[in-house]
């Protein structure tokens, strides 16, 4: 079992087999998609109460949804590698960082753009904003104490400790925050908190999460055989592969 | 857009912009990688000519 | 084990008491800091008595975040951190020993001197019992949480403002609880809640904070 596991976990077998996933993968993310951005933005009903503004929740929520479970992704796999030692664990937290975070900021800007015709500010500190802010700020933790470290293993472990200490730290901070908003609420009540969706509208949101998800799995696999090729640039493998390019 | 065109535009506009990003850089990060190994393999092995 | 755990403390006591000037900065910046705003924004009472708690805590935040290198720089640079390492008894009871140095040593001296800033802030008696409540909840976390940080930076040069980045996000709920404790209070409200979820993560960090923080120094520490 443990041989198994060796086997498919060294570097150069997740090289030559994510070749053939990446495309499906991609292909996939971009019919799931089309078809989630067409039914959102053309057949969905236009809301009672908002209008047209709130299909901004097509990219938004999803992209929400993504930098959560990106950083969810990060530090399982840290944890998978600090305790088993599995290098490529430890490639796919840091080949997900860059792209959890682009999600963050992406839901950081959508929320702004959803939040002024609908409260009239761009920035309003409502929970939501708020915890993805501080997400973003967890993301660049890590990422900057990745790139401090010289030496590639000890940056690795360290920086996944930081993302599982970041993981228990979540919902603490969450909770905290959403507790705060609800004192300092005043005059904007916060509309995120979707009660029931019409069906129409939970399709294409639906369809959206899953193409982004799907789009996540192809990114961060090419992501990932960088840091393959860039960790083991010394041995034979990659010297050999790169020698028939 | 009932008036909010502006704000749902842009706001997938910027998807867009995120969403091609995502795919761009990888594609550049593998591009320098290859070339930095590739340099590295020929910088050894002038070296190599060099010791003979 | 508790003899070592004792040891360590007095060691390092004693060793930050030979530095008696340098003991008093951490102090110094609170009350400077907390002093600017008043400076800065308004001197009126019921200004001052709006933004307390949260100016108060945030400078209280920050002295402890700058005086944090003093925990493990010292001994990584002439190599009592190898030696703490190599020792037979378990990592995470030393770091608990230095850390509760590092609070008796900054931590609590800010929480002596928080009643004084409440009363430069205007703050009513009945906040100036919770501030002082809240900060011996909260400083403590901030040493342990923040040790975390230190022994992940440890070996990076000019790793201060990485130090920053990393550990502030997760002072944000201490934060958040302990500076409501305090405005609640001026308003004469309950503040059981805030001082018990304090209270509850102070345990967590007890708990796990010393264990993370041996995992990360073996990682970035040993040679």
């Amino acid at each position: 079992m443990w041989n198994w596991i060796q086997r498919f976990s060294s570097p150069k077998y997740f090289y030559d087999m994510s070749a053939m996933l990446i495309p499906w993968f991609a292909i996939s993310a971009l019919l799931v998609g089309v078809y989630g951005l067409y039914l959102g933005l053309f057949v969905a009903p236009t809301d009672y109460q908002q209008g047209e503004s709130y299909r901004i929740i097509f990219v938004h929520v999803p992209a929400a949804w993504m930098s959560l479970f990106i950083y969810m992704v990060m530090a399982v796999s840290a944890a998978i590698g600090l305790i088993w030692q599995i290098r490529l664990a430890d490639m796919v937290a840091a080949a997900s960082a860059p792209i959890g975070a682009s999600f963050t900021f992406l839901a950081l800007v959508t929320g702004m753009l959803w939040g002024k015709p609908m409260w009239g500010a761009y920035w309003v500190w409502d929970a939501r904003l708020t915890s993805e802010l501080i997400l973003l700020f967890l993301y660049f933790g890590y990422m900057a104490l990745q790139s401090a470290i010289e030496d590639q293993r000890s940056a690795d472990k360290a920086s996944g400790l930081l993302a599982i200490v970041g993981v228990v730290n979540i919902p603490i901070i969450h909770y905290s925050v959403e507790w705060w908003n609800t004192l300092h609420q005043g005059a904007t009540v916060t509309k995120f908190d979707k009660p029931s969706m019409h069906v129409d509208m939970l399709i294409p949101l639906l369809l959206m999460a899953v193409a982004f998800q799907l789009f996540y799995a192809a990114v961060v696999l090419i992501r990932t055989r960088n840091e393959a090729l860039y960790r083991d640039r010394n041995r034979r493998w990659v010297r050999e592969l790169i020698g028939r390019m | 857009m009932g008036g909010y065109a502006f704000f749902v535009w842009t706001s997938y506009a910027l998807t867009f912009v995120v969403v091609i990003a995502n795919i761009v850089s990888p594609i550049v990060q593998r591009k320098k990688v290859i070339s930095r190994i590739k340099r590295t393999i020929r910088r050894e092995q002038l070296q190599k000519q060099d010791n003979v | 084990m508790f003899n070592a755990f004792s040891h360590l403390l007095i060691r390092d006591l004693r060793l930050a008491l030979r530095n008696r000037h340098e003991l008093a900065n951490p102090l110094i910046f609170f009350v400077l800091v907390v002093s600017l705003f008043p400076l800065a924004v308004t001197p009126t009472p019921e200004a001052l008595r709006a933004m307390a708690p949260g100016v108060i805590w945030v400078s209280a935040l920050l002295a402890v975040l700058l005086s944090l290198d003093r925990l493990f720089k010292q001994d990584y640079e002439d190599g009592s951190l190898d030696q703490l390492m190599l020792s037979p008894n378990p990592l995470m009871i030393l770091v608990l020993a230095k850390v509760l140095a590092h609070w008796l040593l900054t931590g609590l001296p800010l929480v002596i001197i928080a009643p004084l800033l409440g009363l430069f802030m205007s703050l009513p008696m009945e906040a100036i019992d919770v501030l002082i409540y809240s900060l011996l909840l909260g400083t403590p976390v901030l040493s342990l949480v923040g040790a975390i940080g230190v022994s992940l930076t440890v070996a990076v040069n000019r790793g201060g403002v990485l130090l920053s980045l990393i550990i502030l996000p997760l002072y944000i709920p201490i934060l958040i609880f302990g500076a409501n404790a305090v405005d609640v209070a001026a308003d004469s409200m309950s503040v059981r809640g805030q001082l018990l979820f304090l209270g509850a993560v102070l345990a967590l960090a007890l708990s796990l904070a010393p264990l993370a923080t041996a995992v990360a120094l073996r990682i970035t520490a040993s040679r």
